[in-house]
C-alpha cells in the first residue's frame, strides 16, 4: 500500500521534472494534469483501502538525512486526509485538463510537486519528513500563486504568501525540535514515548498554533489567504482551499493531539477553540461583504477552517476532562467537516472558475442570470452553496450539526473558564453558520439569478466534457457525503481513535448519526425522503391544483422587462454586491472591520449625483502586519548602521561574539 | 615517557607554553614597533622549541619538521621581512595604541581567566593533563592575538597580532598527539600567504593614504 503511494509520489516528481523539457509542446499540460488526476485517484483508492482495512506500518525511505532515516506510515488520520487530498486533487486536475491548456511551464512544474508535497506531509512518520513535505507544499504553491506574475497585485499576493509560509516554517521547526524524544529522535513513535509538559508544552502549543494556523488561515494570521486565492488559477485555488489548509490542520492535529499525548491539561484545546471561533465569524462576515467571487469563497474557507479548528480544540478539551465519548464526537465532527468542506469548496472554486471562463469575470457586479446560459454549472453550484450554507440533506449540515452538538455538550468540562469560553464559541459558531448561509444566498443570487449585468455575461457559455465532469464529480460527492455521514464517520473511526483514544462506535450507523445514547440523532436519508415527499407534494399540487393557470401581468417589484435603449436592463434596477452586503455591514461589521461610510454631496448648483463612499479594512493588516512592517524597517535601519563601522569595530564584533560564546560555555559548564 | 604532573615532559612543555603566553603579554605593552617585531621573533623561536620538545616527547619525527618551519618562518623570515618593511617605509617608531596599555593588559588577564574557565571543565574527562594545560595556553594566546589586533591602530602591528593568533593555533596543534603533518604544513602555507597579502595591503595603504593608521581608512570607504 505504502509502496504504491510512494511510487505515485515518485511519478509526480518525475512528471514535474519532465515539464521543463516538454515546455511549449501541446502534450505538456495534458500530461501534467492527466498524471496528477491519475495520482489523485491512486490516493483515493489507497486511502479508502487503508481506512477500511487498517493502515500500513512505519517504513523507511531508501534514503535518509543526517538527522536520521526518513520514515513514512499510513494510519487512520493520514488516510482520512489523504482521501480528502485525493478527491480534491482529482476534481481540480480534471478541471485543469479542460481549461488549462495554455498554462506556462512554471505552473505545470509546480502543480505535481504541490500534490506530492501535500501527500508526503500526510504520510510522514517523523519530523524531518513532515517538514520536507510541508515546505515542498509551501514552495510549490507559492510558485503557483505567482504563476501569473505580470499583474502587480498577484506579485504582492505571492510575496505576502511567501512571508506567511516562512512564518509557518519558523514556528514549526522549533516546535518539532522541542517535541523531539530522548536523544533528539524525531520519529513520531519516539515522540509519543516522551510527551512534553510544563513550559515546553506551552511553547509547543503556541508555536504549532501559530505555524499551522498561519498555513491554515486562522485569524489573525489569515491575511495572505484572500489575496492568494484570486491570484492563483482556479484549480489551484480549489486545491489550496480544499486540501492545503486541511493539511495544515492535519499538522496541528497530529502535533497537538496525537504527538502531544493524552495527558495534556484542559487549556490545551483553548487556543484552537478561541481562534477557530474568531475565524469562523470573521470569515463568514467578510464573505458577505466581498464583491469578487474567489475572494468571497476564500473568506468562506477561513470560516470553515475555523469550524474545524473549534472541533479539534474541543476534542482536546474533552479528552483532558476525561469525556472520551464527547471527545470522539468533537473529533469526528471536525474530521467530517474537513472532508465535507474539502469536497464542496473544490466544487465552488471550480464552479467559480467555470463562471470566470464562461462569463469573463469573477466580479459579482458583472455577472447575473447565468442560470440560463450555464445550467449545468448553476445546478452544481446550487448543490455547493447548499452544502456551504449547511442545508440538510447536503454534506455541510451533518458535520456542522455534530459540531454544534459537541459545543452544546461542552458545559460538562468542569472548568468554569472553559465553560464560559465554549458558551461564547457556541454562539459565535451559530452566528457564523447563519452568516455563511447568507453569504451563499448572496453569491448564488448575484451570479446565477436575475438578469445579466454585462454584455459579456449575457453571452456566457459553459464547457462540456471534462469541464462538466469536474463539476459533476464533486457535486455528486457532496450529495453522497451528505446522505452517508454515518458510514463516513465509521470509516474515520481510526482517525478519531488516534486523536482522542476513542471512536464514535455505535453512534454512526448506515443511516444515522447520534450524539450519544438516548440523545439527539440525525437521519439524513429520512430528511432527504421528507424533503423529496414535500417537493413531490408541491409538484402534485401545482400540477393538479388548477386545470388552466391563468397568466397575467403581475407587479414584479419594479423589475420590468428591459427598455429598448438598455438591452441588458438598467443595472440600477438590480441589487449590487455591495448593496446586498450593506445591512450586515452596518449591523455587524462596524466594530470589527473599521467600516467608513460617508455621503459625498455635490456642490449646490452642479448636476453631479451624490455618492456614498464606503470602505472597510481587515484589522489583521492594521494591527498585525503594519506594526510588523514598521519593526522590520527599524531592524533593517539598525543593521544598516553596521556597514558604517570602522575596521577596528568590525574586528571587535567577532571578537566580542567569540568571548560571549566562551563565557556562555564557561557558564553552562559551571552550571552543569 | 609519561606526561603527568612533575614529569619532565609536563614541566618543560608547561614552561615553554607559559613562555609563549608571557610573550603575548609582553607584546601588548610594547610601544615601539621594532620591539613588537622582536617579541614576535622570540615567540616564534619559543614556538619552535615547543614543537621540537613535543616531537621528542611524543617521539614523532614530523614535529621536528614543524619546529624547523616554525623557526624558519616565525623567528627569522617574517621578522626580517617586517623589519625590512619598517625600514623601507621609514615608519616613525611609536606605536599608536587605541586602547590604553593598562586597560589592554587587564583585558588580557580576563581573557586568560576565561580560557581557563572554558577549557578545564570541558576537557575534564579523558584528556591528559598536558593536553589540557596546553589547550588552555593555546586558547589564551589566540585570544590575546585578537586583542592585539584590536588594541593597535598601526597596520603592521595588526598583521603581527594576526600572526600571534596563528602561533596559538600551532601551539594547540603540536600539543595534541597524532595531529597529521599535513595540517601543520597547510597552516604554515596559509600563514605565509596571509603575510604576503598583508604586506601587499600595507604597501597599498601606504601608497594611497601616506599613513599606516587604519583609522584613516574609514574616510576612504566607497559605500558610505
Amino acid at each position: 500500500m505504502l509502496t504504491a503511494i510512494l511510487l505515485t509520489l515518485l511519478g509526480l516528481v518525475l512528471l514535474a521534472l519532465a515539464m521543463p523539457v516538454l515546455a511549449g509542446r501541446r502534450i505538456a499540460p495534458r500530461l501534467a494534469h492527466g498524471g496528477s488526476a491519475l495520482a489523485s485517484a491512486v490516493f483515493v483508492l489507497m486511502a479508502v483501502a487503508a481506512l477500511a482495512g487498517g493502515g500500513a506500518p512505519v517504513a523507511e525511505l531508501p534514503f535518509g538525512t543526517p538527522f536520521g532515516p526518513l520514515l513514512v506510515a499510513l494510519d487512520g488520520l493520514s488516510a482520512w486526509f489523504l482521501l480528502l487530498l485525493g478527491l480534491a486533487g482529482l476534481c481540480a486536475s480534471v478541471f485543469a485538463l479542460a481549461h488549462e491548456d495554455a498554462a506556462p511551464a512554471r505552473a505545470l512544474l509546480a502543480y505535481p510537486l504541490f500534490l506530492a508535497g501535500m501527500a508526503l506531509t500526510l504520510l510522514a512518520a517523523d519530523g524531518v519528513t513532515l517538514l520536507l513535505g510541508f515546505e515542498a507544499m509551501s514552495l510549490a504553491s507559492w510558485a503557483l500563486v505567482a504563476s501569473d506574475h505580470a499583474k502587480a497585485e498577484n506579485r504582492r499576493a505571492a510575496r505576502l504568501y511567501l512571508v506567511f509560509a516562512a512564518l509557518a516554517a519558523v514556528c514549526l521547526v522549533p516546535a518539532l525540535g522541542l517535541l523531539a524524544g530522548p536523544g533528539g529522535d524525531l520519529a513520531f513513535a519516539a515522540i509519543r514515548e516522551a510527551p512534553p509538559d510544563g513550559w515546553r508544552a506551552a511553547l509547543i502549543l503556541a508555536l504549532v498554533v501559530a505555524g499551522a494556523g498561519a498555513k491554515a488561515g486562522l485569524v489573525p494570521l489569515h491575511a495572505w489567504l484572500p489575496l492568494a486565492h484570486p491570484a492563483a488559477p482556479s484549480h489551484v485555488s480549489a486545491l489550496m482551499s480544499a486540501a492545503m489548509t486541511k493539511v495544515a490542520l492535519y499538522v496541528a492535529a497530529r502535533m497537538l493531539l496525537d504527538l502531544g499525548g493524552p495527558a495534556q491539561p484542559v487549556w490545551w484545546g483553548v487556543p484552537l477553540v478561541a481562534l477557530g471561533a474568531a475565524s469562523a465569524v470573521l470569515g463568514a462576515l467578510r464573505a458577505n461583504l466581498e464583491e469578487e467571487g474567489k475572494t468571497l469563497l476564500a473568506f468562506s474557507t477561513i470560516e470553515n477552517v475555523g469550524l474545524v479548528a473549534v472541533g479539534l480544540g474541543l476534542a482536546a478539551c474533552f479528552r483532558a476532562a476525561d469525556l472520551g465519548a464527547l471527545a470522539a464526537l468533537a473529533a469526528g465532527a471536525a474530521l467530517l467537516h474537513a472532508l465535507n468542506h474539502g469536497v464542496f469548496k473544490t466544487l465552488l472554486f471550480l464552479g467559480m472558475g467555470e463562471v470566470a471562463h464562461g462569463a469573463g469575470s469573477r466580479l459579482l457586479d458583472r455577472l447575473g442570470g447565468l442560470i440560463h446560459a450555464m445550467p449545468w454549472t448553476a445546478a452544481c453550484m446550487l448543490v455547493g452553496v447548499g452544502a456551504a450554507a449547511s442545508l440538510p440533506p447536503l454534506s455541510g449540515f451533518a458535520s456542522e450539526w455534530l459540531l454544534l452538538q459537541a459545543l452544546i455538550a461542552a458545559w460538562r468540562v468542569g472548568d468554569l473558564t472553559v465553560q464560559m469560553l465554549v458558551l461564547v464559541a457556541a454562539a459565535m459558531v451559530a452566528l457564523a453558520a447563519a452568516l455563511a448561509a447568507a453569504a451563499m444566498v448572496r453569491l448564488f443570487g448575484l451570479v446565477f439569478l436575475g438578469r445579466p449585468r454585462s454584455p459579456r455575461g449575457a453571452g456566457a457559455h459553459e464547457g462540456k466534457g471534462a469541464a462538466r465532469l469536474s463539476l459533476l464529480l464533486p457535486a455528486g460527492l457532496t450529495v453522497l457525503l451528505g446522505l452517508l455521514p454515518g458510514p463516513m464517520l465509521a470509516l474515520g473511526g481510526g482517525a478519531q481513535a488516534l486523536l482522542t483514544g476513542q471512536a464514535m462506535e455505535g453512534r454512526a450507523g448506515l443511516a444515522f448519526v447520534a450524539v450519544g445514547d438516548g440523545a439527539a440523532a440525525y437521519w439524513p436519508l429520512g430528511a432527504a425522503l421528507l424533503l423529496a415527499l414535500a417537493l413531490f407534494g408541491v409538484w402534485l399540487l401545482v400540477k393538479r391544483g388548477t386545470e388552466e393557470p391563468a397568466r397575467g401581468p403581475a407587479w414584479d417589484c419594479g423589475f420590468a422587462a428591459p427598455p429598448q435603449h438598455l438591452p441588458f436592463g438598467d443595472p440600477l434596477t438590480q441589487p449590487t454586491a455591495a448593496g446586498m452586503g450593506q445591512p450586515l455591514r452596518r449591523m455587524l461589521a462596524q466594530p470589527v472591520l473599521a467600516v467608513t461610510e460617508r455621503v459625498e454631496m455635490p456642490e449646490p448648483g452642479t448636476v453631479a449625483p451624490a455618492r456614498i463612499a464606503m470602505s472597510f479594512g481587515d484589522p489583521a493588516f492594521a494591527l498585525l502586519l503594519a506594526p510588523l512592517a514598521t519593526a522590520r524597517d527599524a531592524v533593517v535601519a539598525r543593521t544598516e548602521r553596521l556597514r558604517d563601522l570602522s575596521i577596528r569595530q568590525c574586528l571587535m564584533l567577532p571578537f566580542a561574539a567569540l568571548v560571549a560564546l566562551l563565557l556562555l560555555v564557561a557558564w553552562l559548564e559551571g552550571g552543569a | 615517557m609519561t606526561s603527568g604532573f612533575g614529569t619532565p615532559a609536563y614541566d618543560v612543555s608547561h614552561l615553554i607554553g607559559g613562555g609563549v603566553l608571557l610573550l603575548s603579554f609582553v607584546m601588548l605593552y610594547q610601544r615601539r614597533i621594532g620591539a613588537v617585531i622582536n617579541v614576535f621573533a622570540v615567540q616564534g623561536a619559543l614556538l619552535a622549541c615547543a614543537a621540537a620538545w613535543q616531537g621528542y616527547v611524543q617521539s614523532a619525527p614530523e614535529l621536528y619538521l614543524t619546529a624547523l618551519i616554525a623557526f624558519g618562518a616565525k623567528a627569522v623570515a617574517i621578522p626580517l621581512a617586517l623589519r625590512l618593511l619598517v625600514g623601507r617605509l621609514g615608519l616613525h617608531k611609536a606605536v599608536e595604541t587605541s586602547i590604553g596599555i593598562g586597560a589592554s593588559l587587564a583585558a588580557a588577564i580576563g581573557l586568560v581567566g576565561l580560557s581557563v574557565l572554558v577549557v578545564l571543565p570541558v576537557t575534564a574527562g579523558g584528556a591528559t593533563p598536558l593536553a589540557r594545560v596546553d589547550l588552555t595556553i593555546a586558547l589564551s594566546v589566540v585570544l590575546l592575538g585578537m586583542l592585539a589586533m584590536i588594541a593597535r591602530r598601526n597596520a603592521i602591528s595588526q598583521v603581527i597580532g594576526l600572526l600571534t593568533l596563528e602561533n596559538g593555533l600551532i601551539l594547540a596543534a603540536v600539543g595534541v598527539a597524532g595531529m597529521p603533518l599535513v595540517v601543520e604544513l597547510s597552516t604554515a602555507a596559509l600563514v605565509l600567504m596571509v603575510a604576503l597579502v598583508a604586506a601587499v595591503v600595507v604597501f597599498q595603504i601606504r601608497d594611497r593614504l601616506d599613513t599606516l593608521d587604519t583609522h584613516v581608512l574609514d574616510r576612504a570607504r566607497g559605500d558610505s
